[in-house]
């Protein structure tokens, strides 16, 4: 086996030795770049986690003195042991920064769509493997120079992930409002460069280098859903890109496109007229909304896989499937108005986005149920990815139902920048989107490293990350509800919220232990690299492509030709087989000449005839739900 | 029947281009795609801040239309009226005057409640001047023959393309040289539109002629669209330069050309776009 592969390998590309350099560092290889993305997203998300740590210490415990936290952020920012109050903002700030963008969407698209994209689509690589390393290098770019902003002086950007005008728009407004916003402005427009050489580069490959075969309805669900998050990311992230570049104008060349009338005590007035605060979050918020669900979608596409490989079962609904995903994908670019309801705006507007963010919820449910029709009577095998994506159904159930109390505005007059909406968003988007992250890490990791990652370790992973996310994040909605402010440093000078105290405790125990509990994930993931069981070329008995692939990971993918695809990726368990499991490239006896050889025959097929009979919308939904083979 | 039927499944089914391109093309196409959301957003801003403000009413314009410059002193009060003839005769003076003019003519036109700050100054008496054609009233005359160099080129660029589809070098050469020679010209003009504006004492964050914000949008998204064409140049200069040295002959095919030509054209129509809510508007 091995050698027929070296030698094929060589046959096909004029095998030459690959220096370090090319092979680790400046790699053009799909697979090597994912595994890039991984270990820096996994690194980001380690350091967005310590920081959330930091802050959680002190909400729960306003009045001690943490040695640590001064031994980690020096006697500046955490004076005493006890983090400075601007600091905390900073933190923040920078932990909401680094884990929507550099973990959720640079470290869970990055990843999946680089190693998943041409495995599973059939190709030897990316449409263009060198933009394809500039996007991961443009990321690392950005990622050095986000962090590098907790160096300077004054401290990082604080004025909180989305940062609104006018502090992000005055160099002066507060510390965290100079050098740190500037360096902050800097990488997320190179995280932008990234992310459209990665998209561009993934909308291709998806549309032009499938294998024969491999039609659109025949795809994966992951890639169904890593194109459509490519789409996403491709038309929203240039609108923060434009609304980044005025933001630049106005703190450096001092123009007023966000800023007008600002009264500051001391100063009087500043001279800034004629701009408006609210044309940045319209902006801001075109991304903002698309991008949870650039977070999210990829997470979908990975737990739909998952659960029908571990269910033994043809997911349930494909066509509902993919064209859930393609209204979630068109409904979130008109439903960002949710998250201003209380900024102000026309009532008429307001009730326009409560309509279309509510009907965001068909979709959303439309894959729940599919997922738990899945299950349904499943021949479930729980391998740690399976645990993982049944993990994100249930954060993605209890998170958006609280994200129906948010869609309505006059709810939200209530809940908007309370607890509510940080335990909304964090369990919809960051638990679920992090879960399907590791369920993808879990299932794919034989893919990516030819090993086996350790069982008992992943169940313990898994239940103690999965008790303590929500024990951090299911307290906050009570809390929000009794009307507990976010983005607040310390509530002891607020009486009201001292009833509150102990449910922080909770909530900052839990989270320490979820903390512990990536660790074990980080020994097993290191550790399983180079001492995991060795796997074999298809550990899961899945039906997609990638599982024909040599264990060795061999550049191109393929030792021989390209595999021809004839079925679906979901002939599972199908009665019509002996074995419970056929892989896509492999032929269907009855059914071997359809797709290609109609095309020069001398008849048409059926296949071609238009169809005349009358369909009653009742047959139609029922083929939507109907499991196919060719 | 007996040769090939391309059916839908043969289309989408895999193993070839559904659109019938190669990646490069895809990938520009997809790339315009999402710079045209860049060009939505600033243009989005343009109107969101535009409609803020009142627009100059109409008959005002028309009545400075009407007498403007020479004909300034017939129609309003004789005091104002003498510095801005005094301002249209200094003009008569050369272009090294034009500072002063505005130091004198825009005021003047001010304290007659023509440019306030309340009020979005009419682009036609903002942009009415011409090179060498100091003291006249030509509103937008410039800036419609920079539309017409930038679509003129757009033009050869097309005939460029079509040279490199019949694989003639030396017709690709020309047309490119002169596409290149187009987006120079255009350049030129809106650096010459730029000074103007400026010498009359516009800055991103000042405008004589009314809200600063006008300035700051003219200089933020004519800008940035004037970085699209020179990068454009750049790319038309470098495929010119292959061109010369024979790299699309060898190679047996001209698609890069028609790749820079996508991304010319685009940037092109964007100006359409510009022009129309900057100058039309
Ligand atoms: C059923 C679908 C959903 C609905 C109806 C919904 C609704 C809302 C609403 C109305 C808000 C604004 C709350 C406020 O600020 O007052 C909000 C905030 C948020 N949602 Fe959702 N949501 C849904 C699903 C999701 C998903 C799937 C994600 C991510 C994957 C997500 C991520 C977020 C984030 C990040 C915020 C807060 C942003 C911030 O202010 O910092 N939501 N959601
Ligand atoms: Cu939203």
């Amino acid at each position: 086996m091995s050698t027929a592969v070296a030698h094929a390998h060589t046959d096909d590309h004029h095998h030459h030795e690959e220096s370090f350099i090319s092979k680790y560092i400046f790699s053009m290889d799909h697979k090597m770049i994912s595994k890039q993305f991984l270990i820096t997203g996994i690194i980001m998300g380690l350091i967005g986690m310590g920081m959330s740590i930091a802050f959680r210490l002190q909400l729960a415990y306003p009045d001690t003195s943490f040695p640590i936290l001064e031994w980690l952020f020096g006697s500046k920012w955490a004076p005493d042991g006890k983090l400075d109050a601007g600091y905390y903002m900073a933190l923040v700030t920078m932990h909401g920064t680094i884990m929507v963008f550099y973990v959720l969407t640079a470290g869970l698209s990055g990843t999946f769509a680089n190693l998943l994209l041409p495995l599973q689509i059939g190709a030897r690589d990316m449409a263009s493997p060198f933009m394809n390393m500039l996007s991961y290098w443009f990321f690392f770019l950005s990622s050095v120079v986000l962090l590098s902003s907790l160096f300077v002086e004054t401290g990082p950007a604080s004025g909180g992930w989305t940062i609104y005008p006018p502090l992000s728009a005055l160099p002066k407004a507060m510390p965290g409002s100079g050098m740190g916003m500037t360096l902050w402005l800097v990488a997320i427009i190179l995280f932008i460069a990234s992310s459209l050489l990665g998209g561009i580069n993934y909308i291709s490959t998806v549309l032009n280098m499938r294998t024969k075969g491999m039609s659109m309805t025949r795809l994966p669900l992951t890639v169904w859903a890593l194109f459509l998050t490519a789409v996403l990311g491709l038309l929203s992230f240039p609108v923060l890109l434009g609304g980044g570049l005025l933001l630049m104008f106005d703190r450096g060349f001092g123009t007023s496109f966000y800023l007008s009338d600002i009264y500051l005590g001391s100063a009087g007035a500043l001279e800034h007229t004629g701009g408006s605060p609210v044309l940045f979050q319209h902006l801001f918020w075109f991304l903002g909304h698309p991008e949870v669900y650039i977070i999210i979608m990829p997470a979908l596409g990975i737990t739909s896989e998952i659960i029908a490989v571990n269910s033994r079962k043809p997911i349930f609904g494909y066509t509902a499937m993919v064209i859930s995903l393609l209204g979630i994908a068109f409904l979130s670019f008109i439903v960002w108005g949710h998250h201003m309801f209380i900024t102000g705006m026309n009532p008429l507007l307001g009730a326009v986005f409560l309509v279309t963010t509510l009907i965001i919820a068909v979709p959303s449910a439309v894959k729940t149920f599919n997922y738990l029709a899945t299950l349904w009577r499943g021949n479930i095998r729980f391998t740690n990815a399976m645990m993982f994506a049944i993990g994100l159904v249930s954060f993605f159930i209890s998170g958006g139902l609280t994200g129906i109390f948010l869609g309505n505005a006059t709810l939200d007059i209530q809940l908007h920048d309370t607890y509510f909406v940080v335990g909304h968003f964090h369990i919809v988007m960051g638990c679920a989107a992090i879960f399907g992250m590791l369920a993808g890490i879990y299932h794919w990791f034989p893919k990516m490293f030819g090993r086996l990652m350790n069982k008992p370790l992943g169940y313990i992973h898994f239940w103690l990350t999965f008790a303590s996310a929500y024990l951090v994040f299911f307290p906050m909605h009570f809390i929000g509800l009794a009307g507990v402010p976010r983005r607040y440093y310390a509530f002891t000078l607020l009486p009201e919220y001292g009833q509150w105290a102990d449910v922080n405790v909770l909530m900052t125990l839990a989270a320490i232990l979820g903390g512990i509990a990536q660790l074990v994930f980080i020994y097993n993931f290191f550790s399983s690299i180079f001492i995991g069981k060795k796997s074999t070329e298809n550990p899961w008995e899945a039906n997609t492509l990638e599982w024909t692939t040599p264990v060795e990971r061999i550049h191109g993918n393929w030792p021989g030709a390209i595999p021809t695809v004839y079925r679906w990726a979901y002939d599972y368990s199908n009665p019509a087989y002996d074995e419970d499991f056929k892989m896509q490239n492999v032929p269907d006896e009855s059914h071997v000449v359809e797709l290609f050889e109609t095309n020069t025959g001398t008849a048409p097929s059926t296949k071609d005839k238009p169809e005349t009979e009358t369909v009653s919308f009742f047959t139609l939904i029922r083929n939507w739900f109907k499991p196919r083979t060719v | 029947m007996s040769t090939q039927t391309i059916s839908k499944s043969s289309t989408w089914g895999g193993g070839n281009s559904p659109f019938n391109v190669s990646y490069g093309k895809l990938m520009m196409w997809v790339f315009l795609l999402s710079d045209a959301f860049t060009f939505s957003s600033l243009l989005i801003a343009y109107g969101a801040i535009r409609y803020s403000y009142d627009s100059t009413p109409i008959e005002q314009i028309d009545a400075l239309e009407l007498k403007f410059a020479e004909n300034v002193q017939e129609k309003f009060a004789p005091d104002v009226a003498e510095t801005a003839s005094h301002a249209a005769t200094t003009l008569e003076h050369g272009a090294e005057h034009a500072a002063e003019h505005a130091e004198h003519f825009i005021p003047a036109l001010r304290e007659l409640g023509v440019f306030t700050e309340a009020q979005w100054p009419s682009p036609d008496l903002v942009f009415n001047h011409f090179p060498f054609a100091h003291g006249l009233h030509l509103p937008l005359i410039f800036v419609s023959l920079m539309t017409l160099i930038l679509i003129l080129s757009s033009v050869t660029m097309v005939l460029g393309v079509e040279a490199g589809q019949q694989g003639n070098q030396k017709a690709v050469s020309k047309w490119m040289l002169l596409t290149i020679i187009g987006g120079f010209m255009f350049l030129g003009c809106q650096a010459w539109e730029w000074t103007n504006f400026i010498s009359a004492g516009a800055r991103m964050w000042s405008n004589p002629y009314g809200p600063p914000a006008f300035a700051a949008l003219f200089f933020g998204v004519t800008g940035f669209h004037g970085f699209h064409v020179f990068s454009g140049v750049v790319l038309n200069i470098i495929i010119y330069i292959n061109n010369l040295k024979g790299t699309y002959a060898k190679r047996g095919h001209y698609e890069m050309v028609e790749k820079v030509g996508l991304y010319w054209h685009f940037v092109d129509l964007v100006w359409v776009f510009v022009f129309t809510f900057f100058y039309l508007i």
